[in-house]
């Protein structure tokens, strides 16, 4: 996919490209986080006819609605190749013994056969982390294994 | 009491202008003509002289000029800067010339003399970046495909500025001729140096201003940026180098998150000081001088609609985009603002020109508020003169279509 970068002196970043439907979408990258989501006119290509302005927060929830599940659903589609795995994305609770602890403290491989493939923080996305890695509340562990031991893996981040 | 009567002045001139703020943006225009108009209503002249707090305004005027400078050179990245004057600098030649030609042959028309005709080019000559980034971004045009265009030409002007701010200064100063190449040739030296310290020194730079393994303290942020901005901006007025220029160099040379940082903690006295230099210029100018100027103001306002509208047309045209973007260019630029005020604002403190004050005043105001509007309109005034031509000009030509936007440079 062809994505145009434009820069916008004073202001930020455009990035733009064709969707197959036809449509044109792009995004205006504005300094301290803001973001605005554009679609063109498909009459003026030079036209913006929406604009979606999304503060920083929002930005963040967006990228994340976007970006998190289509990993999983990506490692879903693996997953889905080797009978009887699933993927999960499993928050980090308010409350959870972990948040603030690196990963290996878990030990959630050792104790429930589950693997942590990857974390996802604000939108973005920390794969193959390491036993090192510090876990924050709010994150979201992306965990692959059987329903049984990703069911036990959250139980760990709940309680510990 | 004198203290006294300076608090009240200065807080009645701060209230009005606040609700002056206010009212601008339920109308959707920019607050600047009104500060404008307040300034009026305060001088010598005006409803309200003010007499007390006029030198505390005088220097809060001359801080918002750096300010307003500092914060413009801020927001640009050195890339951003040359990839600028390589995409437009055709463009941005055609729009200094066709732009500030007018204002040079007004002035000589008006007998004004060269210098003070040379100085209203340039009044005429600046679109106003504030206005317009503002007018952009509440239109939702930011992403629209001429923006990039409009934009690469207002870095233009700034840069120009950088080089004419400098001449004017010296010019005013009756320097000699020897002398005010040497301001110009240190002032296009220093911006070499800020483009050359922002794109390989930056670090160096930053850590001047701020210790990056702290987390971002917003006091000592704002106090050593402001600390760096004003003795640079000092220094370069005593060596009779435009100290707005100095302002706007350091802007530049600071970039990264501390630029980020430095813009955010700036705004609000920016804002506070942008105002009272507003006010100053408004203080400074004697409101029964404004009808004598009006007329000529108001042509000339007209011509710098018409000129600014071929240029935005133009530029718009060369980066290969449609009639309909190529006009909503050209009404981009018309507004006027901040930096025609800057210009003015160094002649009449120079004593020229009587006239150019009021005159000055009056083409910003009415272009502070044309500007905004006409962008606002551009699309059905330029619709309905498109069905007027085809049903004038006989079989209707077919509507060339849109050539593909040429591809932008990646990175």
């Amino acid at each position: 996919m062809d994505v145009e970068e434009t820069a916008l002196p004073g202001i930020g970043l455009r990035h733009d490209f064709q969707l197959r439907s036809g449509a044109r979408l792009g995004v205006v990258s504005r300094r301290g986080g803001k973001r605005e989501v554009i679609v063109y006119d498909p009459d003026d290509p030079d036209r913006v006819s929406l604009s979606l302005k999304l503060s920083a927060e929002e930005s963040d929830v967006l990228a994340e609605l976007l970006g998190a599940p289509r990993m999983v659903e990506k490692l879903t589609a693996v997953a889905d190749a080797f009978a009887g795995l699933v993927g999960e994305q499993l928050p980090i609770p308010p409350g959870s013994p972990y948040a603030g602890r690196p990963l290996g403290d878990t030990r959630a491989r050792t104790r429930t056969g589950a693997s942590i493939v990857a974390v996802v923080r604000r939108g973005e996305v920390f794969a193959s982390p390491r036993p090192d890695f510090l876990f924050a509340e709010g994150d979201v562990v992306v965990v692959v294994g059987t329903p049984e031991n990703t069911a036990e893996v959250a139980a760990l981040l709940r309680e510990g | 009491m004198h203290q006294a009567s300076i608090f009240v002045e200065l807080g009645l001139v701060l209230t009005v202008l606040g609700f002056a703020g206010g009212l601008a943006g339920r109308l959707g225009i920019s607050p600047i003509p009104l500060y404008l108009v307040a300034g009026l209503a305060f001088g010598q002249g005006g409803i309200l002289p003010l007499g007390a707090s006029e030198e505390f305004i005088e220097i809060g005027a001359d801080l918002g000029v750096v300010l307003l400078l500092l914060s413009l050179g801020l927001e640009y990245t050195a890339d951003e800067l040359i990839v600028g004057l390589r995409r437009n600098s055709r463009a941005g030649l055609v729009d200094l010339v066709l732009n500030a030609a007018p204002g040079v042959v007004a002035g000589l028309l008006l007998g004004w003399g060269p210098l003070a005709a040379t100085v209203l080019g340039g009044v005429t000559a600046v679109s106003s970046s504030g206005i317009i980034s503002k007018v952009l971004r509440d239109l939702g045009r930011l992403g629209n495909r001429e923006t990039p265009v409009v934009l690469s030409v207002l870095v233009i002007e700034d840069l120009a500025m950088a080089v004419y701010l400098p001449v004017i200064t010296a010019l005013l100063a009756h320097e000699t001729f020897g002398r005010a190449s040497l301001s110009v040739s240190i002032a296009l030296a220093a911006l070499v140096l800020a483009l050359v310290l922002a794109l390989r020194f930056s670090g160096a730079v930053s850590r001047l201003v701020d210790d990056p393994s702290t987390e971002r303290d917003d006091e000592n942020l704002l106090l050593r940026v402001l600390g760096l901005a004003l003795l640079v901006a000092g220094g370069a007025r005593m060596i009779h180098v435009s100290d707005a220029v100095a302002a706007f160099l350091v802007g530049i040379a600071l970039s990264g998150p501390v630029a980020e940082g430095a813009r955010e903690v700036l705004s609000p006295l920016r804002d506070l000081f942008a105002a009272v230099f507003f006010v100053f210029f408004g203080l400074r100018t004697n409101p029964s001088a404004i009808p004598p100027v009006f007329l000529p103001a108001l042509a000339l306002a007209v011509v710098g609609v018409a000129t600014k509208v071929v240029t935005g047309w133009w530029a718009a045209r060369a980066s290969g985009l449609a009639t309909m973007g190529r006009f909503r260019a050209g009404a981009a630029l018309v507004a006027r603002g901040e930096f025609s005020i800057v210009i003015a604002g160094l002649a009449v403190a120079g004593g020229i020109e009587p006239r150019l004050g009021p005159f000055a005043a009056c083409y910003v105001l009415l272009l502070a508020v044309l500007g905004p509007v006409g962008a606002r309109f551009v699309e059905p005034i330029t619709r309905a003169g498109l069905r007027v031509r085809a049903r004038r000009g006989g079989p209707p030509r077919p509507p060339r279509p849109p050539s593909p936007p040429r591809p932008e440079p990646v990175g």
